[in-house]
Parts: structure tokens; sequence; C-alpha cells
């Protein structure tokens, strides 16, 4: 059972035709190191098909191989190296006794299975980046034409990517091993050909050239990562290789002329710190109306918030609302938006409103603070209370939206908005119930924050809870006609 | 003005955007040409179509429709101060070069710029009619990325979203305080309002799902640049807004580009440009704060004074400052802890997981799941395999460290 069996392939990578040998001998039980693979010199090389004695008896086997075994070999008998056969077929044996082979990247056979994938998928990518296909006239129109030499057997695997892209056109990709052909409907392959039966330039040639050298940096020169992802082997069929000599040269003797290595200057830079420390300024004049705060509103620089936050969001609502909401300040969605209470609490709010009979397009909305004061964590916003700097920095625009909507009643949502208000540290279940006044025409009021209501874990009191906020902005609507 | 060829338009016109950092191509949604009379597929991972000498990436056309520009961004070497040679591209002009380009497979499609003439709207405009050229006059379905105008108005922004498969807007400067500074014109809060909107149509989309409005954007991502260098914002300051910009706005990416001194500087402008390598370690800074599981104070903690060491990675100078975490076995820690080791990849550490199950990891087996196990080598415990010694910060710096620059000679 020792003797050695040699078995001949027609062709250099097919799966298929590997894959019925590889059958054969395994249902033979002929293990690996008697197996010897060669190729027919030529296609259907008769006389090279001499199978051995075993592998004309197949024995009915079961032959399992997990999933990503074809999809290994597959790309593995693309290689260009002839080992290839006898190395899938050590693997496939493998497989039939140590089930999760495949998994063990650190395996010598594995290991080498999955260096010539990778070879093989880069060629092939390489194949999709650097076919440069050249125009000509035929008696259908215009033929697009390119000579690209791979280095593994890869064009009936990679031509399906260029049918995919360029349905609306002729083409052909020639090759030292083989071709490919799209005529608009379909792939063919013929064999291959040779440089001189393809065209040799392009008028459009000279435009790629002026482009690749305009988008070049001379300022810097990476010649060993261009030369990683561009091997030297492809650059005699790429039209804009011609240029890198030249376009090397003259980016290293331009970094000669200038002064070299020199430190950043720190200093330099740190001059402009001084002007970039705007921050505090005072607004001169204030603004008359609604429009003109919200504009105002927009350069805000008094606190810190405005660096992150998405912009400013004004109150809105009404000129002359008779009842004006403080909220705390806006979140994820009203910082998205531009507009306050849009995102969970706002609807909280609104059906709130509804309940109380409050019409929500009569009432003047507005936050004690107007940035988004946030932390990120990962791809999140994550909430954070304004501080006592923040909201002294922004009661000057709260301020000027009382003013100028003069309305009777004020509600404040939560601590932050009952601080903003009073200028007093307050909580929200002292302050309830006890209406204060901002100005002879104005009475505040405080309750509830509607983001409270939804972080209330338990429903009973949630229910209660709700309940007492609706009963607040009832109240807050009876001072309003007690107001006239 | 003179009359000037595509030719010479296209010559100024990348110079003009080469010091845009961007040249993704990836992420687009997926569709080809099949059945069509059109050209042009996206099928996820974009291809890059050839490097230039500066080790960039050339995937897509980088133009700027025009580089006139009636804004005077200090930095910005079209600002309208500035003397360098303009140049306009017509919409169907830039549109054929464009299809042209890609019927040879030079590209995988368009990104496209502009600076601000007769006003943003119009600018706006402009840019869209290229898009829409393309995708409605010549059924292309390549790659278009538009930098949009955030001046310009909400309608013109949607129209950007249906044909573009990226937007982006330009925060420009880590701060906002640099940003009046140096870039007068713009409008800090309308470029965060312009990604937020942007945001939300993205988020509208998604939750309509399989049956989104056919009006609804195409793009399915947008991203933002940063430059670095021009003001005097810290690599903190940086990875901050950064942070800030991903949570907030749903970006793919924060690109960092290297203030290039341009011609005539302003006095309010560093003499110098930063070294490139900043932008590179800010790049891997991003990275782990994306993908690592590192919290932004254990990497600037890793540097000194709020910027990263420039001499050694990240997560390197990270690694040496904190010897009490290390060595690590390879055949026990966590995937999380083996991502903290320098020099291991996320598919690195996958791989290692995996491996592991079969059996214990030694030192050569490690070598063959990851691409260099020197690095590696000093973190780690495994199979009959122990650091020589602690990690001790002196002895491994020297040896991890990049050795000095030293210009490096063409072949």
């Amino acid at each position: 059972m020792s003797e050695p069996v040699a078995v001949t392939l027609d062709k250099p990578a097919d799966y298929a035709e590997w894959r019925a040998a590889a059958r054969r001998l395994l249902s033979a039980n002929v293990a690996p190191d008697r197996v010897g693979f060669r190729l027919a010199a030529t296609s259907g090389d008769l006389f090279g098909t001499r199978p051995g004695r075993a592998a004309r008896q197949p024995a009915p086997v079961t032959i399992c191989v997990p999933q990503d075994f074809p999809r290994l070999a597959k790309a593995v008998i693309c290689h260009s190296d002839n080992a290839r056969f006898a190395l899938l077929y050590r693997l496939l044996w493998r497989l039939q006794g140590e089930r999760r082979l495949l998994d063990n990247a650190a395996d010598v056979d594995v290991y080498k299975a999955r260096r010539m994938a990778k070879a093989v998928r880069r060629d092939s990518h390489k194949m999709k980046a650097f076919v440069r296909f050249r125009r000509t006239e035929s008696d259908v129109g215009e033929v697009f034409v390119a000579w690209f030499e791979p280095d593994h057997h890869i064009v009936e695997r990679t031509a399906p990517f260029f049918a995919r892209r360029f349905a609306g056109m002729r083409w052909s990709i020639v090759t030292p091993g083989r071709s490919a052909h799209w005529n608009g409907n379909a792939l063919t392959f013929g064999d291959g050909a040779n440089r001189r039966d393809c065209p040799d330039g392009d008028a459009l040639e000279e435009h790629w050239r002026v482009y690749y050298s305009s988008i070049f940096n001379p300022a810097r020169l990476k010649i060993r990562a261009m030369k990683a992802e561009m091997p030297t082997r492809y650059w005699r069929n790429l039209p804009e290789s011609r240029l890198i000599p030249e376009l090397t040269r003259s980016a290293q003797s331009a970094q000669r002329a200038a002064p070299a290595g020199t430190p950043p200057s720190v200093a330099s830079a740190r001059r402009l710190v001084a002007a970039q420390d705007g921050m505090n300024q005072e607004i001169v004049s204030s603004p008359q109306t609604l429009g003109a705060l919200a504009t105002g509103l927009q350069n805000c620089t008094r606190c810190g918030l405005c660096q992150h936050a998405t912009a400013a969001v004004p109150g809105e609502g009404p000129a002359d609302a008779r009842l004006l909401i403080v909220g705390e300040q806006p979140g994820d969605r009203e910082d998205l938006s531009g507009r306050p209470f849009v995102g969970p609490a706002g609807q909280v709010l609104d059906e709130a409103l509804s309940e109380a009979g409050i019409d929500r397009d009569a009432v003047f909305l507005t936050n004690a603070v107007k940035h988004f004061k946030h932390e990120t964590r990962g791809k999140r916003r994550l909430h954070q209370r304004p501080n006592v700097e923040e909201i002294e920095a922004c009661r000057w625009w709260l301020g000027l939206e009382l003013e100028l909507v003069a309305p009777s009643v004020v509600v404040a949502l939560g601590a932050t908005a009952t601080r903003a208000l009073t200028g007093k540290p307050a909580k929200v279940a002292d302050a309830r119930g006890q209406p204060f006044t901002l100005s002879p025409e104005t009475v505040g009021v405080a309750t509830v924050h509607p983001a409270y209501l939804l972080r209330l874990q338990d429903k009973e009191k949630a229910r209660a809870e709700r309940a007492q906020f609706i009963d607040d902005l009832r109240g807050a609507l009876r001072l309003v006609s007690a107001a006239g | 003005m003179p009359h000037l060829s595509t030719v010479d338009k296209l010559a100024i016109l990348a110079d003009a955007a080469k010091y845009d950092a961007s040249c993704a191509s990836s992420g687009a949604q997926k569709r080809n040409s099949s059945g069509t009379k059109g050209i042009g597929s996206t099928e996820g991972m974009g291809v890059c179509h050839s490097y230039a000498p500066d080790g960039r990436c050339i995937s897509l056309l980088k133009v700027l429709l025009t580089n006139y520009c009636q804004y005077d961004c200090l930095y910005c070497v079209n600002r309208v101060s500035s003397d360098v040679r303009r140049a306009r591209f017509g919409a169907a002009e830039l549109a054929k070069l464009t299809l042209e380009f890609y019927k040879r497979n030079y590209i995988e499609g368009l990104f496209l710029s502009s600076g601000i003439i007769k006003s943003p709207d119009y600018t706006m405009e402009q840019m869209v009619e290229v898009a829409r050229i393309l995708r409605e006059d010549y059924a292309f379905h390549g790659y278009i990325h538009l930098k949009t105008i955030p001046d310009a108005s909400p309608e013109l922004l949607d129209s950007a979203g249906r044909y573009a498969d990226r937007l982006s807007i330009n925060v420009e400067l880590p701060s906002r305080t640099s940003l009046g500074e140096l870039a007068p014109e713009k409008d800090a809060s309308r470029i965060r309002k312009a990604m937020a909107s942007v945001r939300l149509r993205l988020d509208e989309k998604k939750e309509k799902g399989r049956h989104p409005n056919p009006r609804a954007i195409k793009a399915t991502g947008q991203s933002t640049q940063m430059i670095i260098g021009a003001d005097a914002s810290d690599d903190r300051k940086i990875l901050t807004t950064s942070a800030s910009l991903y949570a907030g706005y749903k970006l793919r990416r924060v690109y960092y580009s290297a203030f290039s001194p341009t011609p005539h500087p302003s006095s309010k402008l560093p003499p110098e440009a930063p070294p490139l390598r900043r932008e590179h370690r800010l790049y891997q800074a991003d990275w782990l704060l994306r993908f690592y599981g590192f919290e932004l104070d254990e990497i600037i903690a890793g540097g000194n004074d709020g910027m990263l060491d420039l001499d050694i990675d990240p997560k390197l100078a990270w690694a040496l400052k904190h010897p009490e975490r290390f060595p690590i076995d390879v055949n026990r820690a966590s995937r999380e802890e083996l991502l903290r080791v320098p020099g291991l990849g996320t598919r690195g550490a996958g791989a290692i997981v995996k491996a592991r199950r079969l059996g214990g990891l030694r030192l050569d087996d490690i070598a063959r799941l990851t691409t260099s196990v020197v690095k590696i080598r000093p973190f780690i415990t495994a199979r009959g395999w122990h650091p020589a010694k602690a990690v001790e910060a002196a002895g491994l710096r020297a040896q991890l460290a990049r050795p000095p620059v030293q210009r490096e000679l063409f072949a």
C-alpha cells in the first residue's frame, strides 16, 4: 500500500478538478505522503494522466470538511506554487481526524495555506487596483483593453469584479496566462497573449499623470510606504510610475534646500494661546428681539460648554406667551436638532401638557442652560448636570428671554431651573407649591423635571409622581387665568 | 482670465486639494452596474488605485471645483489673499473627466471640494450639479464624496446627500476659539449644526430600514477633518474634540491633517509645520480610543504635558508606563488584555484566542499568528517563553523606538 500515486491535473487553478481527484484519493485511503501532484504540460495532456490503482476504485466514504475549507482551498488553488495541490490534500486528510484544525492558525499547514490564500487575495486585490484600461475603436464602438501581469492564477477569480463594475463597457483584460472578455452581456475567458497585442497608450494617460504629480505632496516623502502597497513589479504596466523617480528627486532637493528637522516651535504656537483664550467675553449690547437673541446666543462663550455642544438651543414659542416653561438644558436630541424639548423628556412633557389642558404651541419653552453639557462615553454622549458657574453664566440669557416674553407665570422644571430663576440653591421638594415672585407681573412655580419621571423605576411611584406633575401644570394654568 | 485647458485646470485644482487627508472610498452601500448601461460599483472595501511617493493612497479623483475663494482662512492656501493660480472646472467638464478616469480604472470615484464663490448656496449648487450629472446623465454607480459647505441651505444638503456616498464637513480646527481667530468667516456653530443635521438624516434612514423614503439620503456616513499644528491646541484637546465629534455626529472618521505653511503666511500662524509624526500618532491614538478600549486619560498619560510621545506609538508609551500590567499570559489573558499588548492588533488577538482553544501556544506559534513577534515578545509569556526581565522602560524604549529619521533614498 505504500507505492506512490501520481496525479496529473489539467488546469492550474481549477478547484472542482482538484476536488474530484482528492475525493478519489481520500476514498482509497491514500495517505498524503504517497501522493505526487503534477500539472499537465498543456491542457488536456492525455498521456500525463495516470491515475494510481487505488484511485481507480473509489470506495464510497463520506468526506467532511468544515465550512471554511472550500473558501480557503479555492484561494490556495490559484497560487503559483506547485506545492499547493499537495498542501491542500494534506489539509483535507488531516481534517478527517482533526475537525477544528483550521481554527489553529498557528499550525504549520494551516499557516502555509493561509499565507498562500492571502497572497492570492492580495494579488487579486492589486489586479482590481492596477489594471489600466486603454481605449481603442472597433467596428462596435469603443473598446477598453488592459495588459496585466499577475503573480498567481487569478484571472477567472477576479474578472467578475470587472464585469460588475464596467457593465456598460466592452473590455478585455489580457495576461500572459489567460484573458477575460466582456461584451456588455457575458464574460468569457481565453488563452493568454502578448503585451504587443494590446494598445500601447491612451490619450487620457497624460491627464492621469498630471493628476498623479499634482496630488503628490512633496513635503512628505515615504518611498517605502509607497512600495509596500504598490510593489515595483507592477510598475511597468502603470502609466504613472514613470514619474516617480523625478517626483522623488525634486522633492528631495526641495527638502534639502529648506531648513530641515527644526523642532516645531512650541513657543510660536503658544503665542496664540493668549489670543485664543477669549472666554468670558461680555456681550456688549443686549438683543432687543427674540430673533436677535437667538442669533447672539450662537456666539456665546460665557462658559466653556460651547466648545463641545453643536450649538446653543434658544427658547421657542410665541413672543407674547403667558406661560413660560424652563427646563435644565438641551439633551442629545435637542442639541442635534437645535430645538428645545424634542427628546424623550420632551415627549413626557408634551403628554403631561395635553393632559393638563395646555396647548404646547401657546407656551414659550426654554432651558436654564442653553448648551448641551455632556461627557463622551464611547459612541454616546451622556448628560451631565450643569454646575453653578454654568448656570450663572447662562442666567443672563434666561433673564433676557423673561424680559422679552414677559409671561405671567414661569414654571421651573427641576432644581437647575429653579436655581436659575431664583438665583439661590433650591430643592424641588421645598420649592414646590410655593409660588415665588420674579417681577411685579411674573410669578414662578417649581415642579420636577420630566426626565426625573423617566428615571423612576418603581411603577407605582412613577404614576403618582406623574399625576402630581400634571397637577402642578394645572396649578400653573390656574395662575395664568387668575392673572387675567 | 487666460483660457485654461482641462489638463491645466486639473493641475491647479488637484494641487489645491492635496492637503485634504481623506481618500477613503470604503463603506458605501453595495451596488454595481450589472444589468445596466452604466458604469461603476462599490463593494464595501474601496480600492487604492495608485500610491504617490508621499506614501498616500490615490483612490479618488480628489479635486476642487474651483480654488477661487472669498474666505480668508489663514491656514488655507486658497484664501482670498493668497496669490496662487486660480482655475475653475465647469460641472459638465469635471463630470466627464471623472467618468473617463473611472472607465480606465484609475479611480474609485470623485472627492469634490470647493472654494466659496459668489455664495455658499451657489457653490454648493455647482458641486451638487457635478454629482447629479454623474448619477443621472451617466448612470454612474461609483463612489462620490462631497465636501459640503456648512453655510449652504438645508435643501442643498439634502440633494447632496441623495447623490453622494459620503458627506463631510470640516471642523477645520480643534477649538471654536481658534476657528474664530484663523477662519473669521467660518462659524463653528454652523459647521456643527450641519453635521448634526446630516446625522439626523442618517438616523432617519436607518430607522426606515429596507423601505427608505425615495428622497432619503443615499450617503452612508460622514467624516470631518481637523488641521493639526496651526493653533496651540495640544493632543489632549484634539482627541477630546474628536471624541465629542464621534459621539455627537456618528462620524466614520476624523482626519488629522498636519498644517502645511502656505506662501506668505500670516504672523498669527506658527512658522513651521508640525512634525508629520504627530499626525501619525494622533491617528494611532484615535484608533486605540475607538477599537481597543483605551480611555483618553490613559493615552494622554503615556506622553507628556498633554502631548503624545512622538518617538514611540501611544500603546507602547502606555505599556512602558505600566510595567506592572506585564507580562501577559497569551494562553489565559482575555481579548481585552491581549489588545493592550504593544504590537498586537485586533486581528492577532482574535487569532490567538481562537488558536489557543486547541492547545497551549508557544512563542513560534505566536510568530505565525501575528506580524511582529519581536515587538510583542517582551510583554508576554507563552508556553516555554518568559521574557528575560520585567518590562523595563528605558531599555525597551531605546530598543523599540524608531531610529532617528534618515532621508530615504530613492530605489
